[in-house]
């Protein structure tokens, strides 16, 4: 297939009006020996069936698509309205570039508006960007900021963070003198105050923990966040599930001095892992030292409302090395069916997901801890995610939910050594009764 | 044209526009009754799914996009995107995967990673690849650090980084993060790097130099080979900025050239969607030497089928969860399938036949800078234009009421006023032509009536912006009426 619009004749035209006589003409200024002298061994042109028969095929190697999944860990499965995709799909969307030129990018540029406001709603904070690429390198990026307003070289890690945003912010601190250490979490599954109150001292940025946290466990932000600013240190709050803001108290209401996440959850699909939505929302004292694109509210010429990317000047294209991120281009797609999705659950929706996601939740861990040799492994408050102890191991339960078309939940053990045995199991509203009901009485069927 | 309000200013207690299926386990209302719980969300919508529908169909009919404009927006490679690769990006095999399933369970996704990455490999000639990067930023900042990382492993991670002027910001930025100096290389009368400017800056204490290849004026750096011998000789490794490699698919392989690490743009070259902007993808490619050093995970391809390997013990480390933003590699991948290897060579013929094109029409009406041969973009500025107080805002603004997307502006650095025009290669002539009638039609404006120039656009859905007033009193969200 070629997306090429000019005929022969054209082309004829326009190498006459450049009086050329051959399109290799036009790559004289590269030097003979550096040229290519082959052609790629790339397959041959497919039409455009041929190519849709050809993924097709290669989808249908992906087996897991079609099982009853109860995995999450910071990639969950909600409800997508259909409006969400109807309405991302659209041309206008989906083919223009980043709104550098405001006056033909309105559209992109309210609904970066809309989607900042409604991130300060949830998280209960005073601004937020226009988004950042996904959870963990969002986390990394607010450690980074942290360090720029503090400027001491620590910064303390929950354990319980998601250990893949725990191994980004290590690669991103690496080579900038900032050390992290961790801070353990306890028998409930919750930070422990103790190893917090341990390990903050005078030389401490900033202290990020998540909550509901990887296990699951909803934790007592305001406790951790006043005993975070005792040490003049800030509190870095991330939500890898935001389906939980719709019930839970705000970090911003519990201290919170800069707040990323995860926004997958808000109507992106699960595909296999990206693209998804970093997002990031802090105290406006901050704002200087916020990374990434933030859109604002002024007025044209004639006075009439509209919308401009603007504080250009902690960004990379002004700053150079002096910006605040190198981050260049949001993701502002992702945005967009997050704005649209949230708009059209509204306040009620969302609350009503999110009580659904506990009841749900809780429903499958009764079923599960009720089984003889499954045990509840964290006594925290949960949202939608629980761990569960196996004392006969996991792997033979595991093989046999999947002959079953199950993919159960994930086990934990090489994530961390401590927790072998233990597996996170997610369950959202999209699962029914009969769904989890079924993961219960499979497992029951291997136990001793 | 109406404002089309915001949401929250049409919103109303009650209404909905979703609803989901009544719960169907026994509810327990005492499990939240130690939660910390929230109050309502003051301001959240309220609107009918008619409203949300409107709503954001109007806001879509006041952009301007590759569906509906000419959009020569330099340096972003804003070409056609392929509808048919967004289905075969939306099929369920897809959508669905969770990336924590097992390895074994989703093979297809693994293999469509495995491919892209071989694919990448031939047409840069480097050795390997990393899909990772969820952008062209990201990918300048993992290529830095897989440098930073050889050179230690070398004994001596040095302290600076070379940039030429005519950079894109995220280059020195992207350094500065991974803990480099940045030192800036001025450029010559031709626009490209001066060898002797080089040679002097070139030091012991020198990382990389970070080289854009065809650079941001569109013209070749034809010293490529003595460049990489310079900064070889001096124990540096070179770093290219594969932003426009557009220009050279199927020509030049910077793997050949003595390039250690590349970053591409999956969402320029290889036509995914910008999304208005991202999500896009920024595949890092390097050479045997590197390659320890990339990101995890790895997709590698034994006997037993394909598998992910985190166990790579000098690793720089992950840079993002799970494997990269793999729709939009799905789209890459679909794009480099239709094509074909003629094809991929057509898109570097094509876009640089279109550049040149529109740079043979207006030579003379619009000021060049730099007169070397250029590839698939040029920049002309608004010095004639100036004589009579027109600025290339200006210019870009009136572009708008003639139905087009303004080039990109004032970048790069070098050229004061400039007006940078990549047009790709997927436009038709008439478009080529309706764009360069335009342009001197407003260049004739500019001198006959300058005022409806400098008042431009007047036939757009709102008209010039005020820029200032907008950072010098941020209002950045929705807080009632203001």
């Amino acid at each position: 297939m070629s997306y090429i619009s000019l005929s022969d004749k054209e082309k004829k035209e326009m190498m006459a009006a450049l009086g050329i006589g051959s399109l290799d003409e036009l790559f004289s200024c590269l030097p003979a020996g550096v040229q290519l002298k082959r052609g790629l061994e790339i397959p041959p042109a497919l039409t455009e069936p041929e190519l849709i028969a050809r993924f097709e095929k290669v989808g249908r190697k992906n087996t897991a698509s079609g099982l009853l999944s109860f995995l999450g860990a910071g990639a969950y499965r909600h409800v997508i309205p259909y409006v969400v995709d109807y309405l991302s799909s659209r041309g206008e969307f989906v083919s223009p570039y980043t709104p550098y030129q405001p006056e033909v990018s309105q559209g992109t540029l309210q609904v970066i508006f809309e989607y900042q406001t409604l991130i300060c709603q949830l998280t209960g904070m005073d601004i937020s960007n226009a988004s950042l690429y996904d959870g963990a390198s969002a986390a990394a990026e607010a450690v980074l900021m942290a360090y720029r307003v503090r400027g001491k070289p620590k910064v303390l890690v929950a354990r319980s963070l998601h250990p893949q945003y725990r191994e980004v912010i290590r690669t991103y601190i690496k080579n900038l003198g900032i050390q992290a250490e961790e801070v353990a979490f306890t028998e409930s599954g919750e930070v422990d105050l103790k190893d917090l109150t341990r390990k903050i001292d005078a030389e401490t940025s900033a202290v990020i923990c998540q909550s509901p946290n990887f296990m699951g466990v909803i934790e007592d932000l305001d406790e951790i966040g006043a005993l975070v600013h005792e040490r003049q240190a800030l509190f870095v709050v991330a939500i890898a599930e935001p389906a939980s803001l719709g019930l839970l108290k705000p970090p911003g209401a519990c201290g919170a001095d800069i707040v990323t996440g995860e926004g997958q959850s808000f109507g992106l699909p699960l595909s296999f892992g990206g693209p998804y939505l970093g997002f990031m929302a802090c105290r406006k004292d901050f704002l200087r030292q916020f990374p990434g694109r933030i859109a604002g509210q002024t007025r044209d010429i004639d006075g009439k409302k509209g919308f401009v990317l603007t504080l250009s000047t902690r960004e990379q294209h002004i700053r150079r090395e002096k910006a605040t991120s190198n981050i260049c281009t949001n993701q502002a797609w992702c945005a967009l069916r997050a704005t649209i999705f949230l708009e059209t659950l509204g306040p009620t929706g969302l609350r009503e997901l999110a009580y659904q996601n506990v009841q749900k939740a809780n429903y499958a861990l009764a079923r599960l801890s009720g089984l003889k040799g499954v045990r509840k492994k964290f006594s925290g408050p949960i949202f939608n995610e629980f761990v569960c102890e196996f004392d006969a191991g996991w792997e033979r339960v595991d093989e046999h939910l999947r002959s079953k078309g199950i993919l159960g939940g994930l086990s934990l053990g090489s994530l961390y050594p401590e927790l072998k045995d233990c597996v996170l199991f997610c369950v959202t509203e999209v699962h029914t009764r009969e769904d989890i009901d079924r993961l219960a009485s499979s497992v029951a069927e291997v136990l001793p | 044209m109406i404002r089309e309000p915001l949401i929250f200013e049409i919103s109303a207690k009650g209404k909905r526009a979703f609803g989901l299926p009544k719960l169907d386990v026994p509810e327990d209302e005492a499990l939240i009754k130690d939660f910390p719980l929230r109050d309502e969300i003051r301001g959240f919508p309220e609107v009918s799914e008619i409203e949300v529908v409107r709503h954001f169909t109007r806001l879509s009919q006041t952009n301007y996009c590759i569906d509906t404009t000419f959009y020569p927006l330099g340096s972003c490679t804003m070409k056609y995107n392929p509808k048919v690769n967004e289905k075969v990006a939306a099929l369920e095999s897809f959508l669905l995967s969770h990336p924590y399933a097992p390895e074994e369970l989703v093979q297809g996704n693994l293999e469509i990673l495995k491919t892209m990455e071989d694919f990448l490999v031939e047409i840069t000639g480097m050795d390997a690849f990393t899909l990772q990067p969820s952008a062209g930023a990201q990918g300048e900042l993992v290529g830095m650090m897989i440098i930073r990382a050889c050179l230690e492993q070398r004994g001596n991670p040095r302290q600076i980084v070379l940039i030429p002027d005519s950079a894109h910001g995220t280059n020195p930025s992207s350094a500065h993060t991974c803990g480099y100096r940045v030192e800036e290389i001025k450029s010559n009368e031709k626009g490209t790097i001066d060898l002797t400017s080089l040679d002097r800056a070139m030091t012991e204490k020198v990382a990389a130099l970070m080289i854009t290849n065809p650079n941001t004026l569109g013209v070749f750096e034809s010293d490529i080979l003595k460049i990489a011998e310079i900064v070889h000789a001096r124990g540096g490794l070179l770093y290219m900025d594969g932003a426009n490699l557009n220009a050279l698919v199927g020509r030049f392989r910077p793997g050949d050239m003595g390039i250690d690490v590349i970053h591409l743009n999956l969402h320029k070259t290889f036509s995914t969607p910008h999304g208005g902007g991202g999500p896009g993808a920024g595949p890092v490619g390097v050479k045997k030497e590197l390659s320890a050093h990339l990101p995890i995970p790895v997709v590698v391809k034994s006997e037993t089928g394909y598998a992910l390997n985190l166990d790579l013990p000098r690793t720089i480390g992950r840079v993002r969860s799970f494997y990269g933003n793999f729709l939009v590699i799905v789209k890459a991948l679909a794009y480099i399938l239709s094509l074909g290897p003629e094809g991929l060579k057509e898109i570097a013929e094509i876009s640089v036949l279109n550049s040149n094109y529109i740079r043979k029409s207006l030579e003379g009406i619009y000021h060049l800078k730099y007169d070397a041969p250029t590839l698939h973009e040029c920049v002309f500025s608004d010095k004639y234009q100036k004589e009579h107080g027109v600025q290339n805002i200006d210019i870009a603004k009136r572009l708008i009421d003639f139905g087009l997307h303004p080039p990109t502006m004032s970048f790069p650095l070098v050229v004061h006023g400039a007006l940078m025009i990549e047009p790709t290669e997927t436009e038709s002539k008439r478009d080529l032509d309706i764009f360069i009638g335009a342009m001197k039609k407003i260049a004739q404006e500019a001198a006959e009536t300058p005022a409806v120039v400098k008042t431009a656009p007047h036939a757009s859905y709102v008209r010039r912006l005020d820029e200032t007033s907008a950072a010098r009193n941020p209002i950045l969200r929705w807080e009632g009426e203001i």
